[in-house]
């Protein structure tokens, strides 16, 4: 099985973003109210996340060729918020159709530890190290994101409907729901070879 | 900004500190900052060694951005203040490596995301850039202690019943090594525990709060006729 293949299916399963390394849990809880806001705010990762795997694969080769890696989260954090910067002026030129959609969330991504999480793992933790497999792995984490975003927000739209304990509204309630999701994601385990 | 002349009353430095602990807890009250709250906590000093390390970051950054409340465009704000969080973060980071590599692998991905804690932005840009120093660090201070009590507790709940110890002395007699309750240091138990602990510490808080507000009602109201059926008409609204 090739290695980009691998990086597929345990970014959206196995390894999910969410759910088993609990990167990027603040939007996971604050902005799965609705399905379409969801899937907006995902949509918006998992391009971001894309782009930055990329740049920021680069410029970690820089840093090492200039010996001053100890500067990763520095570098690595401005340039995401200038890469979000650039990209919401980029869009809102461009396709302002898009921007209408995702322009509120553009600029939640810069404090969404799942970006920095994965341009960090990207240079730390993969096997074989390219541009390629940084990008794959950006975006399979995305799209895990996106999934685990989607499925909260139908459970919470469901869940304005059900009578929850006085003390459980909001947030534990959301919590435990996420338990219960994580342990169904648990059974992904299974599938790593 | 106003308060320049002013001069800082004893209560401008302890309620920083003391809401930072209770009232605007930022694990529990707030919900900020919950990765690392969830990712971590598998075990009681993990806690420990995280909450101090986003205390110091807090304590540092809130410092700076207060000092530079007036200097720093409105404009530019946010890349400002997510590059002073970002010094202090690889400062601790580079510490933690140097003197703590324990800590530094079990902690792993989450130290240089202390950078993208939400605590930090949050209190930087609603406490400091709007307040004068002293209380600003007083903040940082309290806000870091919530968060160091909130996540250790956390870890000392899922490392009791997950692999039945106490800060890594075996103490639980039915879970032990041998034997673990895995679902509670699985991602799983984590989301459950932090669920069920947030409600039980906000009921606490406020059952807390309304005897204090009770009694400081008999203290004030003892003194009055006025004051004793004001009295009456809380404790028939209590029963209630």
């Amino acid at each position: 099985m090739p290695y980009w293949l691998y990086l597929v299916i345990g970014g959206i399963f196995i390894n999910n973003f969410v759910l088993s390394r609990f990167l990027g849990i603040c939007p996971f809880l604050g902005v799965s109210k609705k399905t379409e806001t969801a899937l907006g705010m995902g949509l918006a990762v998992i391009f971001v996340m894309g782009m930055t795997s990329i740049i920021t694969f680069g410029l970690n080769l820089l840093l090492k060729e200039l010996n001053i890696e100890y500067l990763q989260t520095i570098v690595f954090i401005l340039v995401i918020a200038a890469l979000i910067q650039l990209i919401e002026i980029v869009i809102k030129r461009f396709a302002p159709s898009l921007y209408t959609s995702l322009g509120v969330y553009l600029p939640l991504i810069t404090t969404n530890c799942a970006v920095l999480g994965v341009a960090i793992m990207n240079v730390t933790e993969l096997a074989t190290q390219n541009i390629f497999t940084s990008f794959v792995n950006g975006i399979s984490s995305g799209i895990g994101f996106t999934l685990a975003l989607l499925i909260m927000a139908g459970i919470r739209e469901k869940l304005e409907y059900s009578e929850i304990p006085e003390r459980f509204k909001g947030f534990p309630i959301t919590l435990i729901t996420a338990s219960i999701m994580a342990m169904a994601f648990t059974a992904f385990a299974g599938l790593s070879f | 900004m106003s308060g320049k002349t002013e001069k800082l009353t004893f209560k401008d430095i302890t309620s920083p500190l003391t809401n930072g602990i209770i009232n605007n807890n930022a694990t529990f009250r707030l919900v900020l900052g919950t990765c690392p709250t969830l990712a971590i906590t598998t075990s009681a000093s993990n806690g420990i060694g995280m909450g101090l390390s986003v205390l110091f970051v807090l304590v540092c950054a809130n410092a700076i951005v207060s000092l530079l409340r007036n200097v720093i465009p409105r404009k530019v704000r946010i890349p400002a203040y997510i590059l002073i969080i970002a010094t202090f973060s690889t400062i601790v980071e580079m510490v933690v490596r140097a003197f703590l590599p324990d800590l530094y692998d079990k902690l792993g991905l989450f130290l240089p995301l202390i950078v993208v804690n939400c605590i930090l932005l949050a209190r930087v840009e609603s406490f400091a850039s709007l307040n004068r120093v002293i209380p600003s660090i007083m903040d940082g201070i309290g806000i870091g202690l919530g968060f160091t009590f909130s996540i250790t507790l956390m870890g000392i709940f899922r490392e009791f019943l997950g692999a039945g110890s106490f800060f890594g002395i075996p103490i639980n007699p039915i879970i032990t090594a041998e034997l673990p309750m895995t679902f509670f240091i699985l991602p799983a138990g984590g989301f459950m525990v932090y669920g069920l602990l947030m409600v039980v510490f906000n009921s606490v808080v406020d059952k807390i709060q309304k005897f204090l507000d009770n009694r400081r009602q008999v203290n004030s109201g003892a003194k009055s006729i006025k004051g004793r059926i004001s009295l009456a008409e809380t404790e028939t609204q209590g029963g209630k």
